[in-house]
C-alpha cells in the first residue's frame, strides 16, 4: 500500500494536533516536534529512493479512483522539496529553541509550525487542483497566526496586510479553479491536462492560465512582491527564516508545477509572460536588494531575486534549465533560511537594524562572520557551493533557448546578489569592533549548531551535486514529459 | 448589570434542549441524507451561545467546566485519527467502511467509520465556533 505518502502531511498534522494537549510541556513539545520531523525527513528520504526504481507513487483517499477522488502523487521534484523544506524546518526549529522564548512556545508555536509543514509538504504532494487550495490555505492559516505571535506593534501593521493580500489572492485563486471547472468538469490535475491536449488550449483555457499566473505571482512574490519585504521583517527571526526558505517557494513550486504539466500549449504566450515577469523580477529585486541599509529589507529583497531567477528557468523550458530550477530550489532554501537566521541574529547581538551602524562583528564571533561570507558566496554562485550548479544549469538553459536577455538578466543579478551582501558583510563585520568582549552576547550553541548544519547541507548539495543528478534530472524529465505523469495518475 | 429577564430564560431552559435533539438528529441524518457532523456541531455550538447568551458567562463555564480549545483540538485528533486507521488495516489512506447490525430494541442498525471522523468533525466546529465567540466577547 502507498500510504506512506501521505506521512509528510498527515503526520505533522497528527503531532501538531497532540501538542494543543501538551501546551504546558514545552521539552515534552520540542522532543515530539524534532522526532516527528526525523520521521518525516526519513520517511520523505525513502520514497525519492523508491520512486527511482518503481517510478511514480499514488494514492487514491479513500480509494476513489482518480480522476473522481483526491489524490497524492508523488514524484521525484515534489518529493526533492518534501524533504529540503522538512529539513529546514527541522533546522529552523533547532534555532527557535533557543531564541523564540517560552511566551510565544506557550502560545502553540510547536502546533503551528507543524501545520505550516503539513500545509507546504501537502501543497507539494497534492494531484488535485482543489485540494492544492485547501493545501494552501492550511499554510497560511499558520502563518498568519506565525506572523503575529510576539504581538509587537510592527508585526501587527504587517501581518493586517500579509493577510489582506493573501486572502485577495486566494479569493482569485478560487475563481482561477472555478473557471477551470466550469470548461473541463474536472479537478484532477493529470485529467486536465488530458482533455486540455485532446480539446486545445483555447483562448479561455489560456486566460484562465493568466488568472492563475496571478494568484502564483502574488503568492511566490513574482513581480506582485510588494507585501514581501514588510512581512517577511516582522517576525522573530526563526519564524522568518522559515518563511523565506519555504513560503515563496510553494508558490514557486505550484507555478512550474501547473504550466509545465497543465497550460504548456501556449508558451509563446504564458511562457513569454512568465519570462518578462522572472526579467522584471530580477532588475526591481536588484534595485531593492542595494538600496535600504536595513538588513532584513536586504535579505527580504534576496528572496524576491532567487524568485526571479529559478522563473527564468521556467520560462525557457528546457532540459538543463529546468534540472538547474530543481537545483536552484534546494540551495535557495536552504541558503535564504540560513541568511535569515544569519541577519536575525546580527540584529539580536547588535541591538541595530542598519548595517553602517554594525562594525567589527567578525572579531566577536569570528565563526558567524564566516558563515556569513560562505552564505553570500553560495548565493553568489562560487563553485563548490549549492548555488553554483543551479546557475550554471539555468544558463545554460537560456543559452539554448536563445534568451540572451534573460540571461544577461539573470547573471547581473547575481551580481547585485554579492554587492548587496558583500556591503553587509564590509561594513557590518569588518571594521572597529562597536562591542566591548565584556557586554558581548554570547552566541548560543544552539545557534551556531543550525547555523553549521545549513552550510554543511550547502556544502553537500554543492560538492555533492553529481549525487543528486539523477534525482534531479528524474524530476526535469517528468516536468518535460508531462505523458509521464499522466501515465501514472491514470494508467 | 443584572438583567432579570424570566421569560427568555423559561424558552432558552425548554428550546436548548429541542436545539440539543435537533443537533442529534442532524448528525445521524448526515452522510446518506441532508446532515452531517459539520452542521450538527454548528447547531450544537449555538445551543451553547444561546446559553452563554441568556445566563451570564461564569454560571455557564460552572455548569460546563470544560476548555473548548481542547475539544476542538480533540475534534480533530478523531478525525485525522480515523485516517491513520487505514494504516492498520492496510488500505488507502481515508478508507471507509460500514456494516449493517442486529441491534436489540432498535433493529438493524448501519454503523459505519464515518461517523467517527463526522463526530471529529462535529467536535472541531463546536469547539472552534465557541472559542472565537468567546474571544470576541471577552475583548468587548
Amino acid at each position: 500500500m502507498n500510504n506512506i505518502i501521505v506521512l509528510p502531511m498527515a503526520l505533522p498534522i497528527m503531532l501538531g494536533i497532540i501538542l494543543i494537549f501538551l501546551r504546558p510541556y514545552i521539552k515534552t513539545q520540542r522532543v515530539i516536534t524534532v522526532l516527528g520531523l526525523l520521521a518525516t525527513i526519513g520517511t520523505s528520504m525513502y520514497m525519492l529512493h523508491w520512486i527511482q526504481t518503481d517510478g511514480i507513487i499514488r494514492l487514491d483517499f479513500g480509494g476513489w479512483e482518480p480522476p473522481f477522488g483526491i489524490l497524492f502523487v508523488a514524484d521525484s521534484f515534489a518529493v526533492i522539496l518534501v524533504t529540503v523544506a522538512s529539513i529546514v524546518t527541522l533546522i529552523c526549529l533547532i534555532y527557535a529553541f533557543s531564541s523564540i522564548g517560552e511566551k510565544i512556545e506557550n502560545m502553540y508555536f510547536y502546533s503551528f509550525v507543524n501545520f505550516l509543514l503539513a500545509g507546504v509538504n501537502g501543497s507539494f504532494l497534492t494531484g488535485d487542483i482543489f485540494n492544492l487550495y485547501v493545501n494552501f490555505e492550511i499554510m497560511l492559516l499558520a502563518s498568519y497566526v506565525l506572523i503575529v505571535l510576539g504581538g509587537k506593534r510592527m508585526q501587527l501593521r504587517e501581518s493586517l496586510k500579509y493577510v489582506v493580500i493573501n486572502i485577495i489572492s486566494s479569493w482569485f485563486f478560487l475563481v482561477a479553479i472555478a473557471y477551470l471547472y466550469a470548461q473541463l468538469g474536472t479537478l484532477n490535475m493529470a485529467h486536465i491536462s488530458v482533455l486540455i491536449s485532446e480539446s486545445g488550449q483555447t483562448p479561455l483555457l489560456t486566460v484562465t492560465s493568466l488568472v492563475f499566473l496571478i494568484v502564483f505571482a502574488l503568492k511566490s512574490g513574482l513581480l506582485l512582491y510588494f507585501w514581501l519585504p514588510g512581512s517577511y521583517s516582522a517576525p522573530p527571526t526563526a519564524i522568518a527564516a522559515l518563511f523565506g526558505g519555504l513560503l515563496t517557494k510553494v508558490g514557486i513550486y505550484v507555478m512550474i508545477r501547473v504550466f509545465t504539466l497543465i497550460f504548456y500549449h501556449e508558451p509563446q504566450i504564458t511562457h513569454t509572460i512568465i519570462g518578462i515577469l522572472a526579467g522584471l523580477t530580477l532588475v526591481m529585486g536588484s534595485i531593492g536588494a542595494i538600496a535600504y541599509k536595513d538588513i532584513r529589507q536586504i535579505v527580504a529583497y534576496n528572496v524576491i531575486i532567487a524568485v526571479g531567477f529559478i522563473l527564468v528557468g521556467l520560462a525557457v523550458m528546457t532540459q538543463e534549465a529546468l534540472e538547474g530550477a530543481v537545483y536552484y530550489l534546494m540551495h535557495d532554501m536552504v541558503a535564504k533560511s540560513l541568511l535569515f537566521l544569519l541577519a536575525g541574529t546580527m540584529i539580536t547581538v547588535t541591538g541595530e537594524k542598519r548595517l553602517d551602524n554594525m562594525s567589527g562583528l567578525i572579531r566577536n564571533y569570528p565563526a558567524f562572520g564566516w558563515m556569513f561570507f560562505i552564505v553570500m558566496l553560495s548565493l553568489a554562485g562560487v563553485p563548490p557551493l549549492s548555488g553554483f550548479i543551479g546557475k550554471v544549469l539555468v544558463g545554460q538553459g537560456a543559452i539554448e533557448a536563445g534568451s540572451y536577455v534573460l540571461l544577461a538578466l539573470a547573471f547581473i543579478s547575481s551580481i547585485f546578489v554579492l554587492y548587496s551582501l558583500l556591503r553587509i558583510f564590509l561594513n557590518s563585520f569588518w571594521g572597529e569592533t562597536i562591542i566591548s568582549f565584556d557586554d558581548e552576547v554570547p552566541m548560543k550553541r544552539g545557534w551556531i549548531v543550525s547555523f553549521g548544519l545549513l552550510t554543511a547541507l550547502m556544502f553537500t548539495f554543492g560538492i555533492g551535486a553529481e549525487y543528486f543528478a539523477p534525482y534531479v534530472a528524474d524530476a526535469a524529465n517528468t516536468l518535460l514529459n508531462p505523458q509521464i505523469y499522466i501515465d501514472a495518475v491514470l494508467e | 448589570m443584572k438583567i432579570n429577564n424570566v421569560i427568555l430564560r423559561t424558552v432558552t431552559k425548554i428550546s436548548v434542549f429541542i436545539i440539543l435533539t435537533l443537533a442529534v438528529y442532524l448528525f445521524f441524518a448526515g452522510h446518506n441524507s441532508p446532515g452531517g457532523g459539520f452542521i450538527a456541531g454548528l447547531v450544537l455550538a449555538a445551543a451553547f451561545v444561546l446559553l452563554f447568551l441568556v445566563y451570564d458567562m461564569d454560571t455557564i463555564r460552572k455548569g460546563i467546566p470544560i476548555d473548548f480549545k481542547k475539544i476542538a483540538a480533540f475534534g480533530a485528533f478523531l478525525a485525522v485519527g480515523t485516517g491513520f486507521g487505514a494504516f492498520v488495516f492496510d488500505v488507502p489512506f481515508l478508507t471507509q467502511s460500514f456494516d449493517y447490525f442486529e441491534v436489540p430494541f432498535f433493529g438493524e442498525v448501519e454503523l459505519s467509520t464515518v461517523t467517527i471522523f463526522e463526530a471529529g468533525v462535529s467536535f472541531a466546529v463546536v469547539g472552534v465556533v465557541i472559542t472565537i465567540i468567546l474571544s470576541i466577547s471577552e475583548d468587548v
